[in-house]
């Protein structure tokens, strides 16, 4: 499966809903492409949405950390929502957990954007 | 009794989706669970994108090759390239504070962290490595060797 990003805005927020697996070639590519397109539009303040992504590899972490950082230094805010309990685990063994801002909750999640 | 079953492959990210399903099936035929083919099947795809991406670099005239062998309760799986080889002693810790932040470098990591045993050989040209897996041992305190 391919994967698919779409956005919606709520409360001030871009909420970009995943789906498919984050991967080399393709998966990261849009993930990459989708979040430099919402930065050049001024948009900084993103919640990601991975409840509906089945698998991730390391070039997907990484193009995760990269959009964490690109975000970040247009002064915005990157956070996730809905982590499946294999990217919980990937992100565990990484040691990223703690570095993303996570939530289960989407009404949650949005009250904490700035 | 032991099993090999190997494929020579194109150096194509298409390979490297053929080697991860062909592992999960590998996987399953030795007896893991499903959360262990899971994986399994992530480690031979990093190996796989190393071979591909880092190895070979896509080369056109430069193959991958994978073998998948079962014996004595384990999985043997040895994935080989054709590319200008591999330094296993000099790979950054992408744990350390100043590469956790990095786009990448976490691939053999991973393949430690899911295998029992990593071992890696210089083959002039190209790299070998080779992923372990017992059946019925968690990989909490996987091994490596570098030969």
């Amino acid at each position: 499966m391919t994967m698919k990003a779409s956005s919606r805005q709520v409360s001030g927020v871009t909420v970009v809903d995943m789906s498919g697996r984050i991967t080399l070639g393709e998966g990261s590519v849009v993930l990459r492409d989708t979040v430099r397109d919402l930065v050049a539009k001024g948009e900084k303040k993103i919640l990601l949405n991975l409840g509906d992504v089945t698998y991730i590899d390391s070039s997907g972490i990484g193009e995760l950390v990269s959009a964490f950082t690109s975000v970040r230094n247009q002064q915005g805010q990157l956070k996730l929502l809905k982590l499946t309990k294999k990217v919980h685990d990937l992100l565990q063994i990484t040691k990223l957990y703690t570095v993303f801002d996570i939530y289960d909750d989407e009404a949650a999640a949005l009250g904490t954007f700035k | 009794m032991t099993k090999r079953v190997s494929y020579s492959l194109e150096s194509t990210l298409e390979s490297v989706n053929k080697a991860e399903s062909t592992a999960v099936e590998a996987a399953a035929g030795a007896g893991f669970n499903e959360d262990d083919q899971g994986n399994i099947a992530m480690a031979v795809r990093e190996a796989a994108v190393n071979a591909v991406l880092h190895g070979n670099a896509y080369d056109p005239n430069k193959k991958f090759f994978l073998a998948f062998e079962t014996r004595d309760g384990s999985l043997v799986i040895t994935i080989a390239d054709q590319g200008k080889g591999l330094d296993p002693e000099h790979i950054p810790d992408p744990l350390a504070p100043e590469n956790l932040m990095k786009g990448s470098g976490r691939g053999i990591f991973l393949i430690r962290a899911f295998m029992d045993e990593v071992k890696f050989r210089n083959t002039e040209p190209g790299t070998e490595i080779t992923l372990i897996k017992h059946v019925g041992r968690k990989a909490a305190n996987a091994k490596e060797e570098s030969q």
